[in-house]
């Protein structure tokens, strides 16, 4: 019904375009000089109707279910919404709801079934309404937009307004849904802080989130200093990087100046695929070859080497972070002007001499720009460390060791049995609010760091 | 030097008119520049192809020392792809593939012991855009001499830094900013700029694709009057859309059409007294 809807609307728009710009098209050539061209009187009838009738459905729809659900709840037997609580209410509805698509776990009594008749019976009532209003509301719109046809009809602006409308809705979609995200990691952050002070959370040096689920050990203290955590992302971080961007940098250059266009054809694609393989794929790697790998050569070279180090973690990780800061560095490299590159060269500079110092320099600050993506990336990065780093928080800073991060932990904390009023589960919305604020201060300064090189380079 | 710029600036006008031929030869005589002068670059048989297109077909000239030598013609005719073969710019595009002889003082800068890179620092080039690097005014000059080590010490960096600024008539409108961006000066002073930095390499040959054309005309009367100047040390070839510019600042004018050189002579003689009448239509058709 919902198509049959959608269909509807879009034959009604198609008719308004159409016939507005016939009529405008009439006016044309009855010899008046209509203010707008025809295609525009035809635009804006079919985004008069279409907009409208497009926001009556959703609004239809997000509104049908709940409404259904409150008739049949009116007409509950006494005795049973008596006994209900808001779980069991919500229970009932859905047991009525699986009646009456024909699904029956067990036997029902006979006022259930009665229900999902009757709920059967709305539905179609409801879907019928529907189409109708929807033809009857696109029909009126049509009506009257083809009324306002004229040769004074500013339809092009109108039609600009209507579409930029939708524009800054598109936009409002994406920022507040961000917001809608903060809002809710900020709430459950709170219900955390009040369990477990803040001060003890960004600076306390022990990290166990496990033990405090027992009753005689909620007020346990230091239980919940993510320091631990946090320096283990960083000692991650910053190995992925120092694998990452030597070797995405000097890729860059390499495809971007030296390389013949034949190994640039060949070279380019291939690294889209290492930017296309899946990051589980990578754990693999980091667990199965490199961890092992690392292993055999600390025995070798008697060094103690964890199974899980952050070392393998980190330079499977770097190796993902490779296209992307090629790609990005790339990019920057080839929207240097032409002509500062021949300017070089015309003064008899070697190509390595032009990009060392005309042509690096200049596409900095996308290189800087890139490269704290990068670092966005490697700390918010979840599988590869999931599978190749520690679970356990220990505060060091040697690579062989184990360590975990702050993604690592937000999975251990979600998975299993979870409670929404311990600080166990709750210490995962605190992590994941750092994670935000950690990317967002990245971000901003990244921004800084790439206007004021610019400011600088332009 | 000013004088000559005018008299001969007024000379070309007249010329372009069509009329005073022998007026015109005979300033230029007058100028003392009617000795015989070496020849700087001999260009024979040069083809040059983009891909598939036939670019510049067996063109064949002299260009003489200490002599502005003018490339006139319609867009798309070849002469700035001509102009970027004695410096080796087109090696730089991939697709490019030049044939023929050019020599460089007798000798052949196509020859496979060549190094571009080398002839480059000999024979320096000016853009049709201005292009200062994004660094200071000094380091932008600099570029060359650090690059090829014509300087042992700061010193003397300084001095081929202020020496080739003052030769590009830059040098007092920028002293006391040597170390603001080259790139915050206007239009015609980061041309300048370009310019002194082509010079502050000691070229013998000077290339100029088009120097004045993103220029106001203030901007390019200061230009056209260096171009005057800088004949005295270099051999200047200058790559042109207004007839005006050929006829003001350059004593040879070449005039290219669909790749082809069609005529080639003095400067005086192919604007009053054109030999092939394409060379009469284009100078007639289009002035400015």
């Amino acid at each position: 019904m919902l198509a049959s809807a959608l269909v509807v609307i879009l034959i009604a728009s198609a008719l308004g375009y159409w016939w507005n710009r016939r009529a405008a098209q009439a006016l044309l050539e009855a010899g008046c000089h209509p203010h707008s061209t025809p295609r525009y009187h035809g635009l804006y009838a079919f985004l008069l109707v279409a907009v409208p009738s497009f926001l009556f459905l959703v609004f239809w729809l997000a509104f049908e279910g709940p409404i259904i659900d409150a008739v049949i709840l009116a007409q509950l037997p006494d005795e049973v919404a008596r006994q209900l609580d808001e779980n069991g209410r919500r229970l009932l509805l859905s047991e009525i709801d699986a009646l009456a698509v024909g699904r029956v776990f067990k036997e029902a009594e006979p006022w259930k079934h009665a229900l999902a008749a009757e709920r059967q019976r709305l539905e179609i009532l409801a879907d019928r309404a529907l189409l109708g209003l929807v033809t009857l509301l696109a029909g009126a719109i049509l009506l009257h937009a083809r009324r306002r046809v004229s040769a004074a009809f500013r339809a092009r602006q109108r039609a600009e307004r209507i579409v930029s409308g939708i524009m800054i809705a598109s936009a409002l979609v994406a920022i507040l849904t961000t917001l809608g995200i903060v809002a809710s990691l900020m709430a459950e952050a709170l219900r955390f802080f009040h369990k477990v002070p803040v001060a003890e959370f960004l600076f306390g040096l022990r990290w166990e989130p496990q033990i405090a689920i027992r009753a005689d050990q909620v007020a346990g203290q230091g239980a919940f200093g993510w320091i631990p955590v946090l320096v283990g992302t960083l000692l991650i971080t910053v190995i992925a990087l120092v694998v990452a961007v030597p070797v995405g940098l000097l890729s860059a250059i390499y495809l971007n100046e030296f390389a013949s266009p034949r190994f640039r054809r060949l070279a380019k694609p291939v690294l889209e695929i290492l930017a296309g393989v899946p990051t589980i794929v990578y754990g693999f790697f980091a667990v199965l070859t490199v961890a092992p790998a690392l292993r055999a050569a600390g025995v070798a070279l008697g060094i103690p080497v964890s199974p899980n180090t952050a070392l393998a973690a980190g330079s499977v990780m770097g190796i993902m972070l490779i296209p992307f800061i090629s790609s990005f560095a790339d990019d920057a490299l080839s929207a240097v002007p032409r002509t500062l590159r021949d300017g070089s060269l015309a003064l008899g500079a070697t190509r390595g001499e032009t990009m060392l110092k005309v042509l690096f320099p200049s596409a900095i600050p996308g290189i800087v720009g890139g490269v704290l993506l990068a670092v966005s990336r490697a700390i918010g990065e979840t599988m590869i460390v999931v599978m190749a780093a520690g679970i356990i928080a220990k505060l060091t800073f040697n690579p062989l060791d184990s360590v975990t991060t702050v993604t690592v932990q937000i999975v251990t904390l979600l998975i299993g049995d979870t409670e929404f009023d311990n600080p166990k589960t709750l210490a995962a919305f605190a992590l994941g609010l750092m994670l935000f604020l950690i990317t967002l201060g990245i971000n901003v300064v990244a921004l800084k760091v790439v206007r004021r090189y610019r400011e600088l380079y332009d | 030097m000013q004088d000559n710029a005018a008299t001969e600036a007024k000379t070309a006008d007249t010329a372009t008119g069509g009329s005073g031929a022998a007026r015109a030869r005979v300033t230029l005589g007058a100028a003392g520049r009617e000795t015989e002068r070496p020849v700087k670059i001999a260009a024979r048989n040069v083809n040059v192809w983009y891909g598939d297109t036939h670019a510049i077909k067996d063109v064949s000239i002299d260009i003489l020392d200490k002599t502005v030598t003018a490339f006139i013609g319609p867009s798309g005719c070849g002469k700035s792809t001509f102009l970027r073969c004695f410096n080796r710019m087109n090696d730089t595009i991939e697709t490019a593939r030049v044939k023929g002889e050019i020599r460089l003082d007798g000798e052949d800068i196509y020859a496979p012991e060549q190094d571009p890179v080398l002839l480059r620092a000999r024979v320096g080039m000016v853009f049709q855009k201005p292009n200062p690097f994004p660094k200071s005014i000094y380091d932008n000059v600099a570029y060359g001499p650090r690059i090829h080590g014509l300087a042992r010490n700061r010193a003397e960096l300084d001095e081929i830094v202020e020496t080739s600024l003052r030769r590009a008539a830059l040098w007092d409108e920028v002293k006391d900013r040597l170390d603001d961006m080259g790139t915050g000066l206007s239009g015609g002073q980061q041309q300048r700029l370009c310019i002194a930095r082509a010079i502050a390499t000691s070229p013998e040959v000077l290339l100029m694709d088009e120097p004045a054309s993103a220029l106001d005309p203030i901007a390019t009367a200061q230009i056209e009057e260096l171009i005057y100047e800088l004949r005295e040390q270099y051999s200047v070839v200058i790559v042109t859309h207004s007839m005006q510019q050929a006829a003001r600042v350059s004593e040879k004018t070449a005039f290219f059409h669909l790749g082809e050189l069609v005529e080639f002579g003095d400067t005086g003689q192919i604007f009053t007294n054109p030999r092939d009448p394409r060379t009469e239509s284009y100078i007639t058709g289009r002035i400015g």
